[in-house]
């Protein structure tokens, strides 16, 4: 561990609605590591997005603090924090009436890019999430399939070279062997380009699989965080619970395709 | 005979460019107003619940009042503006036409844009928005980068509706001075030229459905992202704009304005002095169709230039004299009263068309009926009709104290539909005028008015102020003074009135003046 601050850091955070009456996030203390992949697992109505959406100041915390990079949000204009923080909504969130082409290169039109460098960088951006560029660059949100359009989120977020990605479940919508190959994809960017990642889903095997770490929400609280060989050894019951849908899972798909004995 | 050959539609034509190009020049303004305005309404109230109550409560009661009442109320309210504005800045500006139409038509446009606005702009995606503030749009970024944009098409449906609204409504600008469509209309009910009140309507659809389909064009390449029918519909209107302005900037400007109300004689004798005008060289147009208190006040401010009112309307209406009194007495009152505001009263032409009591004959005799007095035992189970002022105006009140009648019942009626109502009988009698040329021709009796509780009603022969001092304008229109007797202009009525294709005003006036110029 360096002395370094972390990217990201939750000290006892508190968020209310409702003039007060729902605690979506009571007293969550959390930190994101430089290049570290967190998952930040719960049900609905755990606070896990939330906790997300304070962290760009889409909300502004009741009580407590969340830095990035050491400084303190609330001393950071919000649109400059989000304009250097890339986001992945839930599926895909594009607008309607930009093409792929206008949809990724929104942020750096915002920062007052050049035309010229605003077309390499969605070109770069194409392969990266490995789309063609002349075949999507032109098309609009509508025409494309569901995979292609969270392609064309994550190409956005990742639009203005941002350190910082949050996912706020990115893959939910999508079919299973579309979200496996999204998922690995995003995986081997975020390793890639050095990136630190702050993930939000439901689904604990899409958290274990990711992730280098996993926070658990529960009724507003953090209740669990750590490694996938670390919250194995938790002694929580829900994160037990949690773990028990993949432990069974893995048991009976190891039963149902064995190895071949030859090999 | 092939109706296109019908010399009426010659002049519905000949008409067209001038009536078109006032008529889109006015639902332009207006609209681009009503726009300009409720726009950034509706966007400010989008999110201010009390605001948005507000002004949408405000638009929908503007919408329920009637076309019509709504311009009327702009003329006397710009009056007032305008004569405030000469006095505290000196700066003055006519409160005829053009502005109160415009004015009023704008108000009319503010509901569908509004509601279309701010329904449109509700129905944006939360989580779009939501991305919109993610990437790191500003507020006004993400109103006009997203919101804005996705409502759209919404939008462009309010602006449809309200260019309809506006178009149709603006036929009624008529009567405050404004050539429109509604020019055709309101001259085709008074003559019962029902080709040109088709033609009126017909008109006025086809703009209206024309201008729908151009930015119904602009609506689908929004929202289809085609940048072609966006542009194609642009284009369109552009051009439709263009046509209808050219015309009118490159014709010469008319120098002299002749006003008439809205009935038949008074088409009639504004043609009358137009051609008087144009025979010696003075270009002259015609602004018919106003109301008969808009009329006055367009010609003191110079708005028109002459125009024939009647002694007694003035007199009584006009300035407010109380009772009656004999008609030396009314004509020397009111020419005091016209030189108070520069008016100058150019003479009588010669025949009085005074509202008189009228009944078929047949009836008159069963009944022993001669004078009004004669009614007063039968007045309680008879129904008379009168034009739309009669029934308000101060003679009517007068009449039936004088006599002390009181009627079963009172209708109000579209004059020309008088004569024909009372002659089958569907009313008793009628408030009548007395040159009106139906009266021979349904067999009807005018009866006396011992009492004299109506005024003298000659016709008199007006000019404004700022023409006070134009003796070419004086020398042409001085031989009609005194030329026209009551028999000569009953004739010209009821030609005028009777329809067909010698009955226009144009060719009845040049044969009233055949019948009785100086020899």
């Amino acid at each position: 561990m360096s002395d370094a601050p972390p990217m990201i850091a939750y000290t006892r955070v508190d968020k209310t609605f409702g003039g007060g009456r729902i605690k979506a996030v009571d007293g969550v203390s959390l930190s994101v590591a430089r290049g570290e992949f967190l998952a930040i697992v719960g049900g609905s109505g755990s606070g896990k997005t939330t906790l997300l959406r304070l962290a760009n100041r889409l909300i502004d915390a009741d009580a407590g603090s969340i830095a990035i990079e050491g400084a303190d949000v609330r001393s950071t204009d919000p649109i400059v924090l989000r304009r250097r923080i890339g986001t992945v909504f839930q599926a895909g969130a594009l607008f309607p009436h930009l093409t792929v082409a206008g949809n990724i290169g929104i942020t750096p039109k915002l920062l007052g890019w050049p035309a010229a460098k605003i077309a390499a960088r969605v070109d770069e951006l194409l392969d990266l999430v490995r789309l063609d560029r002349a075949q999507h660059r032109g098309r609009f949100p509508h025409e494309l399939s569901g995979g292609q359009r969270q392609r064309v989120g994550v190409a956005r977020a990742l639009a203005a070279k941002p350190s910082i990605v949050l996912m706020d479940e990115p893959f939910g919508a999508l079919d299973p062997l579309t979200r496996d190959a999204l998922g690995d994809d995003f995986r081997a960017l975020h390793d890639r380009l050095g990136l630190t990642t702050m993930l939000i889903t439901h689904d604990i095997t899409e958290a274990l699989l990711l992730a280098d770490r996993i926070a658990v929400m529960r009724a507003g609280q953090l209740i669990a965080q750590g490694a996938a060989a670390e919250l194995a050894h938790s002694t929580d019951p829900y994160v037990a619970e949690l773990l028990q849908t993949p432990r069974r899972q893995a048991e009976r798909l190891g039963e149902l395709l064995p190895r071949d004995a030859g090999t | 005979m092939s109706i296109f050959s019908d010399p009426r539609w010659t002049e519905a034509l000949a008409n067209l460019p001038d009536y078109l190009g006032s008529h889109v020049r006015v639902s332009v303004a207006a609209l681009g107003l009503g726009l300009a305005v409720s726009l950034p309404l509706a966007i400010l109230a989008r999110h201010r619940p009390v605001l948005r109550g507000a002004l949408l409560g405000f638009a929908g009661i503007v919408q329920t009042i009637p076309g019509l009442a709504l311009l009327a109320l702009f003329y006397p309210l710009l009056l007032a503006l305008a004569a405030l504005s000469a006095s505290t800045l000196g700066v003055s500006f006519s409160a005829f036409g053009f502005l109160p139409a415009v004015l009023a038509l704008a108000l009319y446009s503010m509901l569908p844009v509004l509601r279309n606005t701010i329904t449109g702009l509700a129905g944006v995606d939360p989580a779009l928005i939501e991305a919109a503030q993610g990437v790191g749009m500003t507020p006004r970024q993400t109103l006009t980068m997203v919101e804005l944009p996705l409502a759209v098409p919404v939008i462009m449906a309010g602006i449809r509706t309200s260019a309809v609204w506006v178009i149709g409504t603006a036929t009624l600008s008529t009567p405050i001075g404004q050539t429109s469509l509604g020019n055709y209309i309101f001259a085709g009910l008074q003559t019962q030229n029902w080709v040109l009140v088709l033609f009126g309507c017909a008109a006025a659809a086809v703009l209206a459905l024309a201008v729908d389909q151009l930015l119904a064009l602009i609506e689908t390449g929004l929202r289809l992202r085609s940048r072609l029918r966006v542009a194609l519909g642009g284009l369109g209107l552009a051009a439709l704009v263009i046509a209808t302005l050219a015309p009118s900037l490159a014709s010469s400007k008319s120098t002299y304005v002749v006003g008439a109300k809205t009935f038949t004689e008074q088409y009639v004798l504004a043609a009358l002095i137009a051609q008087q005008l144009d025979d010696r060289g003075l270009p002259a147009t015609i602004r018919a169709g106003l109301g008969s208190s808009v009329i006055y006040d367009a010609l003191k401010s110079g708005d028109i230039d002459a125009y024939v009112d009647y002694s007694g309307t003035l007199w009584a209406n006009q300035f407010h004299h109380p009772g009656i009194a004999p008609r030396g007495q009314v004509l020397a009152d009111l020419t005091t009263d016209l030189a108070k505001d520069g008016v100058t009263l150019l003479g009588e032409l010669g025949f009085a068309n005074a509202y008189a009591l009228v009944m078929p004959r047949a009836r008159a005799e069963a009944l022993g009926v001669r004078s009004i007095a004669d009614l007063v035992a039968c007045a309680p189970q008879m129904t008379i009709a009168g034009d739309y002022e009669f029934f308000s105006r101060p003679e009517w009140a007068n009449l039936r104290r004088t006599y002390g009648l009181s009627f079963k019942n009172e209708r109000q009626m579209q004059p020309d539909f008088m004569y024909a109502a009372v002659a089958s009988g569907e009313v008793d009698l009628i408030a009548g005028y007395t040159s009106d040329g139906l009266i021979a021709k349904y067999d009807l009796v005018v009866l006396d008015d011992p009492r004299q509780a109506i005024p003298p009603y000659d016709a008199v022969l007006l000019v404004s102020p700022k023409r006070a001092g134009d003796t070419k304008l004086r020398d042409a229109l001085s031989p009609l003074v005194g030329r026209i007797d009551i028999a000569a202009m009953r004739a010209a009525n009821l030609r005028a009135a009777s329809g067909g294709g010698t009955g226009t005003p144009d060719v009845v006036a040049r044969a009233l003046w055949d019948s009785v110029k100086p020899r």
